[in-house]
């Protein structure tokens, strides 16, 4: 009885997640790979800040179509806000505004930027104006006198832009450049600096800021890097190499020398750009060769979500996953692991570090945390201060390895703060409690096991494939659940248990 | 594999997997679980039935009791100390001897007062037990083991294991310390394990490490041919324990007191499997004839006499 029930439930729920799966497949043609149609990303600010009960204005710069970039679609939201927008000086600028406002406020711009090639060069027929570089006294002359050092060693303009990129970007600059960057060392103050320098000599030249369209980011860095006016055209150098040209995937987003947001009446100002390349495009590909009337199922699809959510989302859908291969590893293999789904959560946390040092990582700290440990043990404290301090060691621990890995130039060493500091100290105290009363050997065993399944289950969730696949098709999971709920019924020997038996079967042939 | 696989299904071994579907998940109704899950409780409940238990000395349930240790103590020279809610043996502690404030443990190392009052702290603390909750500590009449199987193990007490299904004791086992599990009777932590036939309570071949042994590796005494004396009075107080939880699927841990007698030691919802390799026989086919004939036997004797008529050992 309850057998036919399982298998009923566990038939529906494949015929329901296989239906429509292929349904999405195959009628609505839903890219079964993560192929990348057409190269359409939606970028977006999120802005916050903490309006002070008086009238509040905001002005953000925003993107405009460029060379080789287009904006297909753009939307401003906002709740009360009025809003506008204007072009001044080669930018756009949104502006929001309100009477009067109080607390927290959130302000998105969403835009879906396409790339285009464009034949067209940007060839200007009038020279830009140069602005005035206001140097006065001490820096006046040390400009001069590094204008005409840069000047004597260079033939064009792209000589001397080359030369200058490359004195600032000295690890040691000379005493002129010293003084003029003073302590601000940024790359945004060093292309600011170059600007004015340019501006000294002759020579127009603005500084760009954008972001670089990437697959997935959630914190898009802003770049920085200049353009110069030279033989009619405006032509962009990348500061750090102080070489011509920028990566084609740079998107310039604003150009001069004011802040990207700003505001009035309002304090405590956050603004982050993000950027995921969008799957849809595939499917409105769908959707457009008219095999679908309404699309109903894409305004509660996953794509209908906030760019921020969706990335989320692309993780959360694969913990599912690894819970499915844990029940494989455990009760059809029989590994075993501390705690059941602590192997997940390890899983997830390789996905920050790598593989490789995601496990050195976590088997040093949970090394030194098991020594320290085993120590706090001759101090006969009560249960969780104990806890508390290895919460405290582990914490510690691992700040000192990122600084350790950071000086060395290990980037990879900062992203281990991301572990989950609580996961790593139960590993450690029940780690030590098995040690102590089951043996070095059980303990190791089981620590092995729980990092050899953390292992594979990070390497069958990073395949961008199953990633892919899993989003855009989440009622897979239900197959998968179907499974889950069959292997709750399969009661045959775990392959460990053969190996564990197998004198009873030499001692009985 | 799937030779190895056949081979072990023939002889009816009971995997992991289906021991909880099929046997604990069914026979043992969660409700049922607290009752030998907490070893006090386990305790008392025997106390009234009238089944012999060692003696309880005292308990320690909250941080500030732990003064009254010495109190409690000031009697005994010897006794455990044990975790209610313990698991698998873990944050058992035994005294065989005392001088004033210095406990001496069952393995010859020396603790002082405050090293016995951390270690009941530990306890109360959760540690050991099922799930981490905060837990009690019980302290009681430290077992005389028997003579007689005194000479085939190490330090520690032997304790025999019955597996009592639907009332009826299917297969046995005796568990002996060795040096290498460090006088406790578990045998993954190398303790030797000897089977028992149910018909004569004489021990079969003992396996230690996975491979079969004759002799004690410590002692160098025979384990194969022993006689568990007082082997039905045995077989019917473990056969009791059916009414005394409910549980349809149970381990009972028995220990030979040198004193007095048989005492139950522990329950146990979920006995492990290694019980088979003792024996060297699988559990499922005595399981399925328990399961066919359990509603004609009635009381504790023709349980018993079931299970001595059918579970002879083959060899």
């Amino acid at each position: 009885m309850n057998r036919v029930h399982l298998y009923l439930l566990a038939f529906s729920l494949i015929v329901i997640g296989l239906g429509l799966f292929l349904y999405k497949a195959l009628v609505l043609g839903f890219p079964l790979s993560p192929q990348k149609v057409s190269e359409i990303w939606n970028v977006e600010a999120h802005i916050s800040f903490i309006a002070k009960n008086k009238p509040v204005k905001v002005s953000l710069f925003i993107p405009r179509t460029v060379r080789r970039f287009a904006i297909v679609n753009e939307n401003f939201i906002s709740q009360g806000f009025g809003i506008t927008t204007a072009t001044e000086g080669g930018n756009r600028q949104a502006e929001w505004s309100i009477r009067k406002a109080k607390g927290k406020q959130i302000l998105y711009y969403r835009a879906e930027i396409r790339r285009i090639e464009t034949k067209e060069s940007g060839i200007l027929v009038k020279p830009p104006e140069i602005e005035d570089p206001k140097f006065e006294g001490p820096y006046l002359a040390a400009t001069q006198s590094l204008v005409a050092d840069i000047r004597a060693r260079s033939a064009d303009a792209d000589t001397l832009v080359k030369e200058l990129l490359k004195r600032l970007t000295k690890s040691q600059p000379d005493d002129n450049i010293a003084l003029l960057l003073g302590k601000q060392t940024s790359i945004s103050n060093k292309v600011r600096l170059a600007v004015r320098v340019l501006a000294q000599a002759g020579l127009p030249a603005r500084a760009v800021h954008g972001i670089r369209l990437e697959d997935e980011n959630q914190n898009a860095p802003l770049l920085h890097w200049m353009e110069i006016y030279d033989e009619k055209q405006w032509r962009a150098y990348d500061p750090i190499t102080g070489e011509p040209g920028v990566p084609p995937d740079y998107m310039p987003w604003w150009r001069g020398t004011q802040p990207l947001v700003q505001v009035k009446g309002g304090d405590r100002l956050q603004a982050t750009l993000s950027v995921n390349l969008k799957q849809e495009e595939a499917v409105r590909a769908a959707i457009q060769s008219g095999k679908i009337k309404s699309p109903l199922l894409l305004d509660f699809s996953l794509f209908s979500l906030p760019v921020h959510t969706q990335a989320i989302y692309r993780v959360l859908l694969l913990v599912p996953l690894g819970a499915f291969l844990l029940v494989i590893l455990r009760n059809v293999i029989g590994i075993k692991t501390f705690g059941t789904f602590m192997p997940v959560l390890i899983a997830l946390a390789f996905r920050e570090t790598q593989l490789l040092w995601g496990i050195i990582l976590f088997s040093v700290v949970v090394g030194l945390g098991l020594t320290i440990r085993l120590y706090l043990e001759h101090l006969k404290l009560l249960v969780v201060p104990r806890l508390a301090s290895v919460l405290f060691v582990v914490v510690l621990l691992m700040a000192l390895l990122s600084v350790l890995t950071h000086k060395l130039g290990l980037e990879r060493g900062l992203s281990v703060a991301l572990f989950p500091m609580v996961i790593i100290t139960m590993t450690i105290e029940r780690m030590s409690i098995v040690w102590e009363e089951r043996g070095a050997s059980e303990a190791l065993q089981q620590g092995l096991g729980s990092l050899v399944v953390a292992a594979i289950a990070y390497l069958i969730m990073t395949i961008g494939y199953i990633e892919h696949i899993v989003f855009v098709f989440p009622e897979l999971l239900l197959v998968l659940l179907a499974g889950t709920l069959m292997l709750g019924r399969y009661y045959g020997y775990r392959l460990l248990e053969l190996h564990r038996f197998k004198a009873l079967a030499k001692g009985n042939t | 594999m799937f030779t190895l696989a056949r081979q072990l299904a023939d002889i009816g071994l009971l995997g992991l997997n289906r021991r909880n579907a099929e046997y604990t998940l069914r026979y043992n109704p969660r409700n049922l679980y607290p009752l030998v899950d907490d070893k006090l409780r386990t305790k008392k409940l025997a106390q009234d039935a009238g089944i012999a238990v060692p003696e309880l000395y005292g308990v320690v349930e909250k941080e500030y009791q732990v003064r009254d240790l010495p109190e409690i103590l000031k009697h005994h020279s010897d006794f455990v100390v044990k975790p209610s809610h313990g698991s698998g043996g873990d944050g058992i502690l035994i005294i065989s001897g005392r001088l004033k404030e210095v406990y001496r443990k069952a393995n010859g190392v020396l603790m002082n007062q405050g090293e016995l009052n951390h270690h009941v702290l530990t306890i109360l603390s959760g540690i050991f037990s099922l799930g981490g909750q905060p837990d009690k500590a019980v302290i009681e009449y430290r077992v005389q083991p028997d003579p007689l199987l005194e000479v085939i193990s190490y330090q520690g007490v032997p304790d025999i294991r019955v597996i009592l299904f639907l009332g009826v004791p299917v297969m046995s086992m005796v568990r002996l310390p060795t040096r290498m599990s460090g006088g406790r009777a578990n045998l993954h932590q190398g303790a030797l394990g000897a089977g028992i036939d149910i018909r004569t309570g004489t021990t079969l071949t003992a396996v230690w490490r996975n491979g079969i042994v004759g002799e004690h590796p410590d002692t160098g005494n025979a384990v194969m041919g022993v006689k568990i004396p007082n082997w039905e009075a045995l077989l019917r107080l473990a056969a009791r324990c059916y009414q005394l939880t409910g549980l349809g699927y149970q381990g009972v841990d028995i220990v030979l007191d040198k004193d007095k007698g048989p005492l139950i030691l522990e329950l146990n919802a979920r006995p492990g499997l290694n019980i088979q390799i003792a024996n060297r026989s699988g559990l499922l086919p005595r399981l399925n004839l328990v399961e066919q004939n359990h509603k004609g036997l009635n009381g504790v004797e023709e349980r018993v006499a079931f299970a001595q008529e059918h579970f002879g050992a083959s060899v």
